[in-house]
């Protein structure tokens, strides 16, 4: 490392110096935060008075008894599986059908692309308008079929999912492509030489290959599933009779919506934080390699 | 191959293809309605609506006049954006070159560090965070938003901006050095054209994340005037006269999404490699 710099030290000196805005950015914007709530977790604090000295565990108690706790819960982790297992089916399908390079493929591939680059936000906005009643391109077949995109909790649920799916698909199509690419194209041919079926490719070829991004993809969706918030808080509201409320939407309501009891929502919040690290190490586990 | 005997234009291979274009249409057509309806149906007539005859922009006056207004709104969405994008871009290059070309004690811990960042639920942070910026007097800012949303970016911008040096040779620095540049003058001078790909991504995916974000402000502003676009648009459904007023929802998202659809059509393989970076860390 001698020509980098004027000696080791300066060299040292120096990368401290361009690593300092990071180091600042990730002292007081994150390590500074994620110290504070677990203090908070152990603290009475209500939103407008403030730290009233520690209580634990009386937080983590009152976290785990709220009346809509065990139902966004469930109704999380069943959000979750659904998105998880549609989202990977879809984007490792629509790969498929567009893996081959050619001009209508990369019509198709911006296509289903499109929706990503929009906010979850906007995207729940306007989905908000599709499903409604009145505004609804669909709004004469819904009043001839009796029919509602968020008036039933099942109804609500799988629209939603139809929203995340629109939004989502062509970010999981964009991964999979990648990992498509990175299989070697001889073992392919390989295969098709010992007379292998395309279903008997996929399953035998394609699939164990493809283990390291149907790991991370997984990884990713169930993450960003379980900490769903946007899309229901704009489109569902939570409802129909709260059967719509998923966790981080119950860590907001609790801190901001009539409780405002930060301590409570600290303490959820660092729940959920245990569960996701706990569920990722598991999943990367699960995932890892036969031979290891 | 047996990709190119398929795609030969016979008559066979263009009856086999067919019902393929057909379902592949179909499903780009799923994706794509959605937002061209949206355009169409703001700008045309519906009751209960600005524009209840005929075609126009009545929805669109309608969003204009909204409380504080649309400009404004508009404005505060472009300061934390353009914030947030030159903070990332600036945090992230700096971050980049010193992981990518310099030894200090506590580089590897101080990477992982802000790769950490991931691994936490942003409502997690967002309450401490609340707190925090209300003791540094940064409560109710659009600066305060900013300065989050840059955290938030940091783990996807250093990584892409560590391996986009990574991948320059060193000789390249190197050479200017010995030339008399200093470390600043070789980054500006011979790295900055190298990396400049990765610059556009992070930049990109920095202006797509603070433009559309919804949950730090919605938790951090709490005065009308202050909140950032898709707040206001979010806002604006229950509030004109007691009812959801389509019209002006409709365009709202077309002004939300406007910028990020061209930005995505004219950035797109920009768009697609931030998303294959992400990929290839797994």
């Amino acid at each position: 490392m001698q020509t980098t710099a004027p000696g080791r030290r300066g060299s040292r000196l120096l990368g401290w110096l361009y690593a300092a805005p990071t180091a600042v950015f990730v002292v007081a914007l994150f390590v500074v935060p994620l110290l504070l709530v677990l203090k908070m977790a152990a603290s009475r604090w209500p939103l407008l008075a403030g730290d009233q000295g520690l209580n634990a565990p009386d937080n983590l108690t009152r976290a785990v008894s709220h009346r809509l706790f065990h139902d966004s819960v469930v109704f999380t982790v069943k959000y979750t599986l659904l998105a998880t297992v549609l989202l990977i089916a879809l984007g490792l399908g629509m790969a498929l059908l567009v893996q081959e390079s050619s001009r209508w493929n990369n019509l198709l591939r911006a296509s289903f692309l499109i929706p990503s680059a929009l906010g979850l936000a906007s995207a729940s906005l306007l989905f908000y308008v599709l499903y409604s009643p009145y505004a609804s391109p669909f709004a004469p077949l819904m009043r001839r079929l009796d029919l509602t995109f968020l008036g039933s909790p099942n109804a609500a649920l799988l629209s939603t999912v139809f929203l995340v799916v629109w939004r989502y698909a062509g970010f999981y199509m964009v991964l999979m492509l990648v990992g498509l690419q990175s299989i070697p194209a001889d073992v392919f041919e390989a295969a098709r030489a010992d007379g292998a079926g395309r279903w008997q490719i996929f399953r035998r070829v394609t699939l164990p290959l493809l283990r390291p991004t149907l790991a991370l993809a997984t990884v990713l969706c169930v993450t960003g599933s379980l900490l769903a918030f946007e899309q229901f808080y704009l489109l569902t509201k939570g409802g129909p009779d709260n059967s719509t409320v998923t966790v981080v939407q119950l860590i907001y309501l609790i801190a901001f919506q009539g409780q405002n009891d930060l301590g409570v929502a600290a303490a959820l919040s660092v729940l959920v934080l245990l569960a996701l690290v706990l569920l990722n190490a598991l999943q990367l586990r699960a995932f890892r390699p036969e031979e290891h | 191959m047996a990709v190119d005997s398929r795609s030969t234009l016979t008559v066979a291979g263009v009856a086999l293809r067919t019902p393929y274009w057909v379902f592949t249409g179909a499903l780009a057509l799923i994706f794509i309605f959605p937002l061209v309806w949206t355009a169409v149906a703001s700008v045309s007539p519906h009751p209960g609506t600005n524009q209840t005859h005929g075609w126009g922009f009545g929805n669109y006056e309608t969003l204009a006049g909204y409380q504080a207004g649309v400009w404004r709104y508009l404005a505060n969405s472009a300061l934390v954006s353009l914030l947030t994008v030159a903070l990332t871009l600036t945090v992230s290059l700096l971050g980049g070159y010193a992981f990518a070309r310099f030894r200090f004690p506590g580089r590897d811990a101080l990477f992982l560090l802000t790769l950490a960042i991931l691994m936490v639920p942003y409502a997690t942070l967002l309450i401490p965070l609340y707190v925090l910026l209300n003791r540094v007097g940064l409560q109710n800012s659009l600066v305060g938003v900013a300065l989050v949303l840059t955290m938030f970016q940091l783990p996807f911008s250093t990584f892409l901006m560590r391996i986009s040096f990574e991948a320059v040779p060193r000789e390249l620095d190197e050479a200017a050095m010995v030339d008399g540049c200093s470390s600043f003058g070789a980054l500006r001078r011979v790295l900055l054209p190298a990396v400049k790909p990765g610059l556009i991504t992070v930049g990109l995916f920095a202006f797509l994340a603070s433009w559309n974000d919804f949950m730090a402000p919605l938790i951090l502003i709490n005065d009308s005037d202050r909140m950032t676009l898709p707040l206001a648009v979010a806002n604006l459904r229950g509030q004109v006269q007691g009812v959801v007023d389509y019209g002006a929802t409709e365009a709202g998202v077309v002004v939300l999404a406007l910028p990020c659809v061209l930005l995505f059509l004219l950035l797109q393989r920009h768009y697609v490699r931030g998303f294959m970076s992400g990929a290839l860390k797994g």
